[in-house]
């Protein structure tokens, strides 16, 4: 089991331990670092425009993280969210703009379901093999990855027709009738990309929940994953378990891609590396503890922290990567959360000995007094 | 071009692309068999190769030619060290070693860039003027028709990742160390009832890891990308960990996932060049080593057993 469960102050403590990771860096190369986090805060709710590039950030994190939580739910370790989002992404805006003049109520749910289904059958492939060959998903999904980025930027070099390209690296922007963006959405955050996605991402937030922990099938993933021999002999067929688990994985990275393409960017371009949203997807889950509100709350964390390190650089002078470095400090305490129980086991032992100490001095007050009264 | 000629470039290029795949893959045998899972391979590159190049940098002028076998050794130090950090997560800290291993993966670009910035001003660095280039190895290099084919013009780190390899081996199944390493990986309380230390041989991997790692990145940065940046480490480590269980957590089979990766990684860089693939598009030459990989490990290997104790956290009883 790769998420484990955390309660919720060890996640309070770890994300104070990541900052003062961050305060320390800071002073030792010089820089103030209360003017820095300043700048971090300011610049991730200055405006709504940055309130919206938090929500624009933050949505495909919940979706890849969400992948990243089913399939470990199942006993996997699915590296391969890159490819699958990458997958939904190429797929759907290739359908979007092949079809300019599909009135946008038939368009944007089938290009969602496209998407998500293109994820799903990246994810279905290192399932199947799993579960049919027992060769590892982990290598399966690295190498997936890079031929997904191949694919996808093969396809958009060499496969698909000058016409709805900008250039031979960048395709044209999608149609109104497949934007997933909300004309009051843009208005209310001045301009910013956030869209219908990030409410798509709360609803399967509710959804994955659901499905894991109400259902038979949610049931069947988690035995599999806790003990699959025990699953085997209650009846659960473990393979079918593994394709499914992971073709649910898959879906979710492939509707998080989806709406990367339909929603944030509007469009596809070249990419030099797989996606970052099935990496970071990854961090956020494991920083969510497993427990779905964790994953809202991780990704939002996540968001705050990445486009508040934007405005770092200019306010304060301090490199972005400085949050990406409190980051992965915060989720380093996450996994060394003994330190942190450990930790707060000394301080309540203190404040036992304390209180300990306290009641004694009281009793032997009161032991004197009666002695007193005695006399 | 003659069938020398054709031989020479493939196997040259083949043994740049694999070295880096070779010392890495076998960094990650020590970890895994000593029961720590590192998937942090990738972040302890990147820092091989940003401490490499930010060596190298400094005192191209100082050694010279040495520069770069310098580097490698500042790639190790600063790799060990970057590895400590796992250990102690994973081993003192009981952390689950996936999240530690992804925490390397996150704090290693951002620590490097972030440096670069801080030393240089800017994202990525000038490049280095000491690269390793080709060398000749004295002697075999003599042998008719072998010679020039593997010994000439050839990349000199491959050979020295070849001959770790085969130490790596002996290390591991033929000294006392070995087997203590693999008894804490496949069942530390055992390990634990006979005397051994399975803290301190389980940091012992975790550090051998380190040091080899940082060579790997190292390599990468002073024969390949020649800079470092954010994108001199993408996906290397990942695809050495994907050598290592490919290996099956042997060294010598890590060394040969590590040449068959590198072999078609080098196919689609020079296939060009060759007579008969010179038609073939390049997006076949691109996914091929890829596909190859699953439908390989898909239909000859199938099941890879991994140590039995690997990524489970050692709890001694008080």
């Amino acid at each position: 089991m790769v998420v484990q469960k955390n309660n919720f102050s060890v996640a309070l403590f770890s994300v104070l331990f990541g900052l003062i990771v961050g305060a320390i860096i800071m002073l030792v190369f010089g820089y103030n670092p209360i003017s820095g986090y300043i700048a971090l805060i300011s610049s991730a709710f200055g405006s709504m425009q940055d309130i919206g590039g938090v929500l624009t950030q933050m949505t495909p994190l919940i979706l890849t993280a969400l992948g990243f939580t089913v399939a470990s739910t199942a006993g996997f370790f699915n590296i391969g969210l890159s490819g699958q989002a990458l997958a939904g992404w190429v797929g759907a805006v290739w359908y979007a703009l092949s079809f300019p003049d599909m009135p946008a109520f038939v368009m944007i749910p089938s290009a969602l379901i496209l998407g998500t289904a293109l994820g799903a059958v990246a994810g279905l492939i290192p399932g199947w093999l799993r579960a049919q060959f027992g060769a590892s998903e982990v290598i399966v999904t690295i190498m997936m990855n890079y031929i997904l980025l191949f694919l996808g930027n093969n396809i958009l070099q060499n496969t698909m027709a000058k016409s709805i390209k900008e250039s031979a690296e960048t395709t044209k922007q999608v149609g109104h009738n497949a934007s997933l963006q909300l004309k009051w959405l843009t208005d209310l955050t001045q301009g910013s990309s956030v869209s219908t996605g990030i409410f798509i991402a709360l609803i399967m937030i509710v959804v994955v929940w659901f499905v894991m922990k109400k259902t038979t099938l949610g049931f069947e993933i988690t035995a599999v994953g806790l003990n699959a021999d025990a699953a085997k002999y209650a009846g659960v067929s473990a393979k079918r378990t593994a394709v499914v688990a992971m073709a649910i994985s898959g879906g979710l990275a492939g509707l998080a891609g989806t709406i990367e393409g339909l929603g944030n960017y509007l469009n596809f371009f070249t990419q030099n590396s797989s996606p970052s949203i099935g990496f970071d997807g990854m961090a956020v889950a494991l920083l969510g503890g497993g427990s779905y509100l964790g994953i809202l709350g991780a990704a939002a964390l996540f968001s705050v922290l990445k486009i508040g390190g934007l405005g770092m650089p200019m306010s304060s002078g301090v490199p972005f990567e400085l949050v990406d470095i409190v980051i992965a400090s915060i989720i380093f305490f996450v996994g060394a959360n003994y330190l942190i129980r450990l930790i707060q086991k000394r301080i309540k032992a203190m404040d036992e000995k304390a209180a300990a100490q306290g009641a004694a001095k009281k009793s032997a007050k009161v032991a004197s007094k009666q002695v007193k009264g005695g006399e | 071009m003659s069938l020398v000629a054709i031989l020479t470039l493939v196997v040259s290029s083949t043994l740049v692309y694999s070295a880096p795949l070779i010392f890495t893959s076998i960094g990650g045998t020590f970890s895994e068999r000593s029961g720590v899972v590192n998937v942090g391979l990738e972040g302890i590159m990147g820092m091989g190769a940003f401490a490499s190049v930010v060596f190298n940098l400094t005192f191209a002028n100082t050694f010279g030619t040495l520069t770069p076998w310098l580097g490698l050794v500042a790639g190790a130090i600063v790799g060990l060290v970057f590895s400590l950090l796992h250990a102690v997560a994973t081993v003192t800290l009981r952390a689950d070693h996936i999240i530690s291993g992804t925490v390397i993966n996150l704090m290693a670009p951002a620590l490097g860039v972030f440096l670069i910035k801080v030393i240089y001003g800017k994202g990525q660095t000038e490049p280095i003027s000491q690269d390793f280039g080709y060398a000749n190895v004295p002697v075999l290099d003599k042998i008719p028709f072998i010679g020039p084919i593997f010994f000439e013009k050839t990349s000199a780190p491959a050979w020295l990742a070849i001959i770790v390899a085969v130490l790596s081996w002996y290390i591991i199944f033929k000294t006392k160390f070995g087997l203590r390493l693999r008894s804490v990986g496949e069942n530390p309380q055992a390990a634990d009832t006979l005397g051994l230390n399975v803290a301190r041989l389980r940091y012992s991997g975790v550090m051998i890891s380190g040091v080899l790692g940082g060579v790997g990145g190292a390599v990468v940065a002073q024969s390949i990308s020649l800079n470092y940046s954010v994108g001199t480490i993408v996906g290397q480590g990942f695809v050495a960990m994907a050598a290592m269980i490919f290996g099956r957590w042997n060294p010598l089979g890590a060394m040969g996932a590590s040449l068959f990766f590198g072999l078609s990684q080098s196919l689609a860089v020079v296939g060009a060049q060759l007579p008969g693939l010179k038609n073939v598009p390049s997006i076949w030459l691109q996914i091929a080593p890829y596909v190859l990989t699953i439908v390989v490990l898909v239909f000859f290997f199938g099941k890879t057993r991994a140590p039995k104790a690997d990524g489970v956290n050692y709890i001694k009883a008080a």
